[in-house]
């Protein structure tokens, strides 16, 4: 596999007009504006469509189970505080599989960007509902309608009062970019809900669906003003904004250790003296 | 004449203060050079209930507790009524004078005369057993000492006076009980209970990452490296469910930490997808599971070894493992060093099985010899070639060399699913079945590098007592016993319980003239693996599950039953 750009070009497994593709377009345009060295870069990612987006990066690579992108990026994150850390999944295996996960990620503030690619659906699995199908959408097997609450993870993150909370569009790559490559320069969680049109099980959700309703949020917006941040993360329906919602000035999980963990090794003059305080 | 040896068991409710009189007697003996198994029995409740701290010492060696009472301390009423029918015929309860002895041989103690307050009740039962026992007073008071230094020289001095005014009102009373013979040992002794000497193990072989979730009694074990976690560099985190937990640690393994996760049975349940990943992903962790009695939540804090066939079985699809099993101190530090050495070599999940009677079991050793631990393998920070680099890199041992990310000019591509050389998914067959094969090749070398059961004594002729983990000294006793009453008899201990290597072992049972198998569950868990592997059948089996741990007393008995 050639090296088009240093992120690389590699034949994905997405269908032809996925919501996807953009937003690969946006990592790779946040990393190199950043200027990230790939080797210097780790994504985590757990299973479904979206999680087979860092295998179409050239990066380093945890792709691992269903819901578990957050556990295994704070481990690698905890284990060498030097790489740029992301996590990036779809909204099942974030929200659902992982929920919990999520929530601890929030309360933890550990310094990672984590991309979830909100197509409303399950795609990989063929259509089911997700936690964030709106109430009464129709689906292969809820044939009377998604029958909960969808989950609003924007909101959940803002009352939480997480590091970073904002919303992506696919639909607009060059906003995309700016947020993801802001969230990387937060020190702390950060998280970006990108909206992502399914072409081929979310039949309401589309791309014109959403151009007709997303706007960028305004100057006039301070996301220092948590009340205004929940306030943006509760607007859906006709006009859904898009930018950074909320920013948080917590300081970053910690403490984390001074060098890699790979390069440590126990210092037994220590350990023989913790062995003899069991005398 | 003294005696040689002493089973001290003290009773009383949660609360009351009978671990710190244990503890305290337990670590002056060790000091002294006394032998000395510990156990103690404790109901799942912070408050009230009734417990039992036990100590078994004696002045050369000791491998595994009894159940006749030399030395009953009652902190409460219920501790005569519950134990005197395990009292031996020189036997002396001590308990409280305003409580009474119940009829029974033994010595009133006016604890409320001896103690300025209640709170000092520990030191006076403590001077009481120390004149019992004719133990030397500098060791306990030299204690007293280290203990209290901090909170001031008057509750020093406050504290020792009460210990000599418990010493010389005993010395009073002429109580016929043999003083403890002088002890053997020379030189220093530590003393710990198996899960420290797990986590010290590990942490020798350069444990740098732990992440857990609290569950009794594998808690025990992560407690022990937070205990040393900033002295040693190691990053501790409390994950928010177990399954977090070990996903973690593979992702830090993933970045070149050394970890490890140590929970019980009902966290192990949900790390399961965890050992799959370890297995696909080829990231080494080590999960220590502190067995407990289920199913489900079970008994919380009592002992058993029934989850063997859980951890053997874990995870779908097949993948290379190594199970450990220790049955003594040194055996703990040991092999949870090797533990960390086998995951690392070969990039697989490693388990080490402990259980509540090792977890909370403190007993006396030689200090551990750290500069013959042999090296543990690393992963590489470095490749020379980093155009060429493949994580999955099929070799012939299976073994890939496994680069960590962010040092070399090079990524690091791991994937659950099935996957090419350099990691990135696939869903080519031909490609699956040389994976599946690499991967699988691994086990060959792991039978290679594992340990052949133990054998104490001949098989040859003999009732070959076989047993795994935390059974040896219990059975060793048993053992011992029956030679006593002339039956030949030996011990064949596993420590390591996979994979099994059937060349170091079948020979020995087919010359035994009768097998039997002494496990903790009801089952016979290891029989029939041993049965599956080699055709073995035994001919008797040993079952304990009713939360206690063996003692030679149980196994003899059984046996008998099973004669009859
Ligand atoms: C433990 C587990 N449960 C279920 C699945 C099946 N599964 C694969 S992907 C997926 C949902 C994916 O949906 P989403 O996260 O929204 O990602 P998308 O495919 O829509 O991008 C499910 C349920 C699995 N792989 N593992
Ligand atoms: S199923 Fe939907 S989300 Fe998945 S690749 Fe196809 S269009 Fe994209």
């Amino acid at each position: 596999m050639s090296a088009a750009t240093p992120y690389g070009e590699f034949e994905t497994a997405w269908c032809p007009g996925c919501g996807n593709f953009s937003i690969r377009k946006a990592v790779v345009a946040a990393l190199t504006e950043l200027k990230l060295p790939p080797h210097k870069v780790v994504f985590s990612s757990g299973i479904g469509q979206a999680a087979k987006a860092p295998h179409y990066i050239r990066v380093n690579v945890f792709n691992g189970l269903h819901g578990r992108s957050l556990p295994a990026a704070t481990g690698i994150k905890l284990a060498n505080p030097d790489l740029t850390v992301f996590a990036e999944s779809g909204d099942g295996c974030s929200y659902g599989e992982g929920g919990n996960h999520f929530l601890a990620a929030i309360r933890r503030n550990i310094d990672l960007t984590y991309i979830v690619h909100d197509n409303l659906i399950y795609g990989l699995t063929k259509g089911q509902a997700s936690p964030t199908t709106p109430l009464g959408q129709k689906t292969k097997t809820q044939p009377h309608g998604a029958p909960s609450q969808p989950f609003n993870p924007l909101a959940v993150a803002v009352t939480m009062g997480a590091g970073f909370v904002a919303r992506g569009f696919a639909g607009d790559i060059e906003h995309l970019a700016g947020l993801i490559a802001a969230a990387v320069s937060h020190p702390g969680f950060a998280l970006i809900d990108v909206l992502q049109p399914c072409v081929s099980f979310n039949k309401v959700n589309t791309y014109a669906w959403y151009k007709e309703r997303c706007y960028r949020l305004g100057n006039d917006h301070d996301p220092a003003d948590r009340r205004a941040a929940l306030e943006k993360a509760l607007e859906w329906g006709e006009k859904i904004p898009i930018g950074i919602l909320w920013k948080s000035d917590r300081p970053p999980f910690g403490p984390t250790p001074k060098a890699p963990l790979a390069t440590a090794e126990p210092n037994m003059a220590v350990l023989r003296d913790i062995l003899e305080s069991y005398a | 004449m003294a005696a040689s040896s002493v089973n001290i068991v003290i009773g009383g409710e949660a609360g009351q203060g009978l671990v710190t009189v244990g503890e305290f007697l337990a670590r002056a003996l060790a000091r002294a050079g006394y032998a000395l198994v510990v156990t103690q029995d404790y109901q799942s409740r912070i408050r009230g209930g009734h417990n039992t701290f036990a100590i078994r010492v004696d002045a050369k060696g000791v491998l595994a507790p009894t159940d006749s009472i030399d030395l009953l301390v009652a902190l409460s009423a219920d501790t005569l009524a519950i134990h005197k029918d395990r009292l031996t015929p020189r036997a002396l309860v001590l308990a409280d004078a305003a409580a009474g002895l119940d009829g029974l041989p033994g010595l009133a103690i006016p604890y409320k005369d001896l103690c300025p307050k209640p709170l000092y009740e520990n030191m006076a039962a403590l001077g009481v057993l120390g004149a019992l026992l004719c133990l030397d007073p500098a060791w306990i008071t030299g204690l007293v000492r280290e203990k209290f230094a901090r909170k001031g020289e008057d509750v020093v001095a406050a504290n020792l006076a009460v210990f000599a005014a418990a010493m010389d009102w005993t010395a009073s009373q002429q109580a016929a009980f043999a003083c403890l013979a002088p002890p053997t040992h020379q030189g220093k002794r530590l003393l710990l209970h198996g899960n420290e000497a797990i986590a010290l193990g590990a942490l020798a072989a350069g444990i740098n990452f732990c992440s857990f979730y609290p569950m009794t009694p594998g808690t025990s074990v992560v407690q022990t490296v937070i205990d040393h976690a900033d002295a040693l560099g190691v990053v501790v985190e409390q994950a928010e469910d177990e399954i977090a937990a070990v996903i973690m640690a593979l992702g830090a393994a993933y970045a070149g930490g050394r970890a490890l996760v140590s929970t019980s049975g009902g966290g192990f349940a949900l790390m399961v997808e965890g050992v799959s990943l370890s297995g696909m992903l080829e990231t080494p962790v080590v999960i220590v599971v502190a067995q407990r009695p289920g199913p489900a939540t079970g008994l919380p804090t009592r002992t058993e070894q029934a989850d063997l066939d859980l951890v053997l079985y874990a995870g779908h699809g097949e993948f290379p493992r190594a199970i450990f099993a220790p049955g003594d101190l040194s055996q703990c530090f040991q092999l949870a060093h090797r533990a960390v050495s086998t995951a690392e070599q070969f990039q697989s999940p490693v388990f080490i099985l402990t259980d509540q009677f090792l977890a909370d079991s403190f007993r006396d050793t030689e200090p551990f010899a750290l500069a013959e631990l042999p090296p543990v393998p690393r992963p590489l920070t470095a490749v020379a070639d980093v155009g060429g680099y493949e994580r999955y890199a099929v070799t012939p041992s299976g073994v890939s060399p496994r680069l960590v990310p962010g040092f070399a000019a090079t990524t690091v591509v791991l994937d659950s699913d099935e996957h090419t050389p350099d990691g990135h998914l696939t869903e080519d067959l031909g490609v699956r079945v040389v994976m599946q094969d690499k991967r699988m090749r691994k086990l060959g070398g792991m039978m290679q590098a594992a340990l052949p059961p133990d054998l104490y004594g001949e098989a040859a002729g003999t009732m070959l007592l076989t047993c795994w983990g935390s059974t040896l000294g219990a059975a060793l006793e048993a053992a011992q016993m029956l030679r006593e009453r002339g039956e030949p008899a030996s011990v064949l201990h596993f420590s390591q319980v996979y994979p099994l290597v059937p060349d170091t072992f079948v020979p020995l049972l087919a010359a035994a003239r009768r097998t039997v198998m002494v496990e903790g569950n009801f089952g016979g868990q290891l029989a029939k693996l041993i049965r599956r592997e080699t055709g073995h059948v035994f001919d008797a089996h040993v079952a304990r599950y009713d939360g206690l741990p063996f003692t030679a007393g149980f196994i003899v008995d059984k046996l008998l039953e099973v004669a009859r």
